[in-house]
């Protein structure tokens, strides 16, 4: 029994009970759509809704039948890779150019730092439908529209926002004492910024890398305006599925989609913590 | 520059602003690959936007000749044979090109209707001989449609003809140029409709999450450290579960015979399945969802900071609850509350992807027309223009944001 | 980590496990695309060697435009319905055919006597199937509409209407079932008057009209009481009658229509399309879309369906349907699409 504070009345008491039911029955809220879905993707039964066979826990009513369909189907294996191709393009080049620009912008002489640390991020608030719309009009130009190339860069600058915020926040706990001892020591900056400045901001850059994957490997509007038919990902496979004939399969794919989600989530907090032992804020 | 450090010896000082440059100039170069590529990929594709929103050179493409004719018409009557030959001979070789139809297209959205006169006087024209077209081609282009001797089909021409025009605009808040050349309201009243209802349904997520959001964090952040780390896993999942796998879960729910209305049906609440997908409450409850996590992250990391002592000493000495919440922790939760506010407020009024899926007919929101001009319509300049004023929007919020919040506040995860 | 990334966005780059492909064939997927996997592409594969990407869309001219107008063509044979077709040619998205290379049928007759003059009205297509949008209802909710004017009285018959979400046949039915008479539909319709009476009589059921966007939510609509009663291409249900649903079909005032395959103009995979073409319009292909009741477009095809199919075919109907006007919906197609997207809205 918690120890309550002996000013409390009764109706504090009963007051915090209540927050405590309030805010378990929002987790409630969070958690159970995902959770509910994720049985009904082994239904036996072509339906979205648990058969009676499934409430009575039969195991003829489950199957893996949708599984065995996601990896049947060339148009979902394609779809898989495309996701991971992209994403990772993707990642790589907003990582990259991310984590130099961080570095710069983590200069006390950046000139137009704000101007331009807004501008940098602002692919973040914009809407994806306004993106969408003028990279469709502008990556025709050069026709990049139904390409791999168009797709990729696109991604990369959805992501560029998030490699920044992770980097410089890595940054910013980041000791510049190092920095200048390295170069006393009568190392070149570049020889500095390899082997002491990467080596300390690293788990900001991987996280920065993760999120920018992700973005990506969730994104589905810049798809749906710039790729072909040969780069559909797997949003997009799931957007069209639900627009047309909704079946279990998009709920075998979303299940897996929720275990890659917990793997990337558990893969953050780890290197967050380690962040923070090094010393850099996460 | 000369005065970074009063006091030294010029020489010194013209060194020391070379050294300040030079550190500049490194900063800069640091940033200027990426600089360089989110130009290219992010700020031209907008600009091109704003630029079409204005720009349509399609019909000035397509029967250039005519245009040029109808330059000194006077628009009160008919125009002369020379501009009513050229315009023949025009739909010929437009019908033979097929592309008399971007043409009927163009003309159409400036005055409706004319979208069968054009592609039904293309389809007449398209065998005629080109000498009598240059001989009879007036009298052949009233016969194919007595529309063409209203002088009002003209003005249509000629202003669709114009390559840069604010009409998208007009169109975009319900407006429109009328024969006099006045700006009148449209018959039809759509955009500003929809404009206030994405504020609206955008307003109301902000306030759900908020009702739902404020309460959770507040637990969590008073509580012991290993429950708020527990818990924070119910929070973080759903945050980085993919937006189309919790729509998807929202479907399987409220889908006429999904989870929710079997339940519904097994318990007796009600006796005949609810409509509950593909409305405008679908719409809210599963963006309320999808966007809670926005909400309770920030309002956490700024709870967390806040020492309950304040508010301990305030109920010792008789405060109310309620009231100690109100004068002590609410000033203080603000900061958390009105960065999220505004972070859900913002991702919701631009939201596609979920009204999509999930809005039915009255769940829409103004991105949906977007993308209904962009793919269905083909009215890209229509779209341009609604892409326009709704980024103008966003950046009005973007700098309330930056103002009361500061960009630098944004932390993820 | 930057090699790691290196090494396997290089990997990801060169490695794709796909083979590229060689045709992209875009159709309306469902019931309807599976007999033409079966009956089309998956011979047509076996016979090339060819990799084909099997694409589904739900139909109209806006895809096709788009691709056309920002120059750049993923799409290289797609199936169209007449009643966009006639629009989709003069507007210039798709290629111009020639008819003259298509093959005898089966029995040796000519592909130009073989077809039915229909199928090859337009040069921008080649007929595939003979198909009709009908109504359909679950026989399990009691008795269902059986006139189009019953469709539309919410009153004798409550419940939910699905309809595909277009102006095309919801406006010739609102029509009839206000009175016009069909042969009178598309002149009526030509008019200002005619087009208000149309959505006049829409309104009478828009709350109780469920949109749906492509073909093959009908029968998932139906099945799931989604709608009672809904619009639907008539092959779909008769797919989902042959599995055991409890669907009937009424042919009042269907609105009977073909199918062709066409290219899209400007693709890079011209010849690859005609081949493609020129297989899938042969007699035997032809005649297998009868496992979803389309009658085949050739005399060949025709002759070798059993008679217990023909009666589930929309030539058996002919009587009591009404063609759909692809050159009323080139004409009025853009701006009708607008003003129902605005009554949509209201």
């Amino acid at each position: 029994m918690k120890q309550f504070p002996e000013y409390f009345t009764l109706w504090h008491i009963a007051g915090h009970y209540a927050l405590r039911v309030f805010a378990f029955l929002v987790l409630f809220f969070l958690m159970m759509p995902i959770l509910v879905m994720m049985p009904l993707s082994f239904n036996a039964e072509p339906f979205f809704t648990f058969t009676e066979g499934m409430l009575s826990l039969d195991p003829d009513a489950y199957s893996l039948r949708w599984y065995q369909e996601i990896v049947d189907d060339q148009k979902w294996r394609l779809a898989i890779w495309n996701s991971f191709v992209v994403g990772i393009a993707a990642a790589f080049i907003a990582t990259t150019l991310g984590t130099l620009a961080a570095v710069g912008l983590a200069s006390p002489w950046m000139p137009y730092k704000r101007l331009i640390t807004a501008l940098l991020l602002s692919p973040m608030i914009v809407p994806l439908i306004i993106i969408a719309a003028g990279m469709f009009f502008f990556y025709t130009q050069f026709n990049l529209v139904g390409t791999y190339t168009g797709l990729i860069i696109a991604h990369a600058a959805l992501g560029v926002p998030f490699v920044i915020i992770t980097v410089t926040a890595t940054l910013s706990g980041f000791d510049r004492t190092l920095f200048v001892a390295g170069l006393s020591l009568g190392a070149s900056p570049v020889k500095v910024f390899w082997d002491v400045v990467i080596p300390l901001i690293r788990p900001g850059v991987i996280s920065g890398g993760l999120f920018a994957f992700v973005t990506s490997f969730d994104e589905v509007v810049l798809v749906l305006f710039l790729a072909g038919p040969e780069q559909r990902t797997i949003p997009r496979q799931m957007f069209s599925g639900l627009r047309e004939q909704i079946n279990p399969t998009i709920l075998a794919v979303a299940t897996l989609l929720v275990v890659l989600s917990a793997a990337l989530l558990f893969t953050l907090e780890f290197l967050r913590r380690r962040s923070v032992r090094m010393g850099g804020a996460g | 520059m000369t005065d970074i450090a009063p006091g030294l010896i010029p020489a010194d000082a013209r060194n020391a602003a070379r050294e300040v440059r030079k550190r500049k100039l490194q900063a800069f170069l640091f940033v200027t690959p990426l600089l360089v590529f989110v130009i290219f990929a992010f700020v031209a594709p907008i600009t091109t936007m704003l630029y079409r929103s204005i720009h349509n050179p399609t019909v000035a493409n397509l029967i250039p000749d005519t245009l040029v004719a109808l330059g000194d018409w006077s628009g009160e009557e008919i125009p002369d044979d020379t501009v009513l030959i050229q315009f023949a001979a025009d739909m010929k070789r437009m019908a033979n090109d097929r592309t008399s139809g971007q043409l009927a297209d163009e003309i159409n959205r400036a005055l409706p209707g004319m979208s069968s006169v054009v592609k039904s006087t293309a389809r007449s024209l398209r065998r005629v001989d080109d000498t009598e077209i240059a001989t009879n081609g007036a009298a052949l282009l009233i016969e194919a449609n007595d529309r063409w001797a209203d002088p009002a089909t003209w003005s249509a021409v000629k202003a669709a003809g114009q390559a840069y025009s604010t009409s998208y605009y007009l169109t975009s808040v319900d407006l429109e140029r009328g024969p006099d050349g006045n700006i009148v309201q449209r018959d039809t009243q759509i955009y500003v409709k929809l404009y206030t209802k994405t504020l609206r349904m955008a307003l109301i997520i902000t306030v759900l999450t908020i009702l739902l959001g404020y309460p959770l964090a507040f637990y969590m952040a008073h509580a012991s450290d290993s429950m708020a780390n527990f818990l924070m896993v119910f929070v973080l999942l759903p945050f980085w579960t993919s937006l189309l796998v919790r729509t998807t879960a929202w479907i399987a729910l409220l889908q006429t015979n999904g989870v929710v209305n079997s339940t519904l049906l097994a318990i007796g609440i009600t006796d005949q399945p609810l409509e509950l997908l593909y409305t405008q409450f679908s719409t809210i409850l599963a963006m309320t969802h999808i966007l809670l996590p926005f909400m309770v992250l920030p309002l956490y990391a700024v709870m967390r900071g806040i020492d309950q002592s304040y508010m301990r000493a305030a109920m010792s000495m008789g405060s109310k609850p309620l009231g100690a919440w109100y004068k002590i922790y609410l000033p203080m939760s603000l900061p958390g509350l009105s960065a999220g506010a505004l972070l859900v407020f913002i991702i919701s009024v631009g939201y596609y992807i979920t009204p999509a899926l999930v809005g039915g007919t009255d769940g829409q929101m103004i991105s949906n027309i977007i993308a209904f001009h962009m793919q269905q319509s083909n009215n890209w300049e229509l779209a341009a223009a609604l892409g326009s004023l709704l980024l103008v929007l966003i950046l009005v919020l973007y700098w309330l944001f930056d103002r009361f919040v500061g960009t630098d506040n944004i932390k993820l995860g | 980590m930057k090699k790691h990334l290196t090494l396997l966005a290089a990997l990801a780059l060169t490695a794709s496990p796909l083979a590229a492909q060689d045709l992209t064939v875009t159709s309306f997927g469902g019931a309807y695309g599976a007999a033409q996997k079966e009956h089309m592409i998956d011979p047509f594969v076996a016979e090339t060697g060819m990799n084909i990407l099997f694409e589904d869309y739900g139909g109209g001219i806006a895809e096709m435009k788009a691709q056309v107008e920002a120059g750049n063509i993923q799409w290289d044979v797609v199936d169209v319905e007449v009643i966009d077709l006639e629009r989709a040619c003069s507007e210039g998205y798709l290629e111009i055919i020639d008819q003259s290379v298509l093959p005898a049928g089966d029995d040796g007759t000519p592909a130009a006597e073989d077809f039915i003059p229909d199928a090859l009205a337009n040069e921008c297509g080649v007929g595939n199937i003979v198909w009709s949008i009908v109504f359909a209802y679950n026989t399990e909710n009691g008795p269902g509409p059986q006139t189009i004017a019953d469709f539309f009285d919410t009153e004798a018959f409550p419940g939910k209407r699905g309809l595909r979400k277009r102006p095309q046949v919801n406006m010739e039915w609102a029509l009839i079932a206000d009175g016009v008479a069909p042969e009178d539909v598309y002149e009526v319709l030509s008019t200002d008057e005619g087009q208000a009476q149309a959505f006049a009589k829409l309104d009478t059921i828009k709350e109780d009209i469920v949109w749906y966007d492509s073909w093959s939510q009908a029968p998932v609509l139906l099945n799931d009481g989604g709608a009672q009663m809904v619009q639907s291409a008539n092959g779909r249900i008769f797919a989902a009658i042959q599995e055991g649903s409890p669907f009937a079909i009424g042919w009042d005032s269907h609105v009977y229509d073909l199918d062709v395959w066409a290219i899209m103009r400007g693709t890079p995979n011209m010849d690859a399309a005609m081949e493609f073409i020129k297989f899938a319009t042969q007699t035997v292909p032809l005649s297998g879309m009868q496992d979803v009741a389309y009658g085949p477009t050739r005399a060949s095809a025709q002759a070798l369906l059993p008679e217990s199919v023909k009666q589930d075919l929309p030539t058996a109907h002919l009587d009591k349907g009404l063609k759909a006007d692809g050159i009323f919906w080139a004409d009025f197609g853009e701006s009708l699409g607008e003003k129902f997207n605005e009554w949509l809205l209201q």
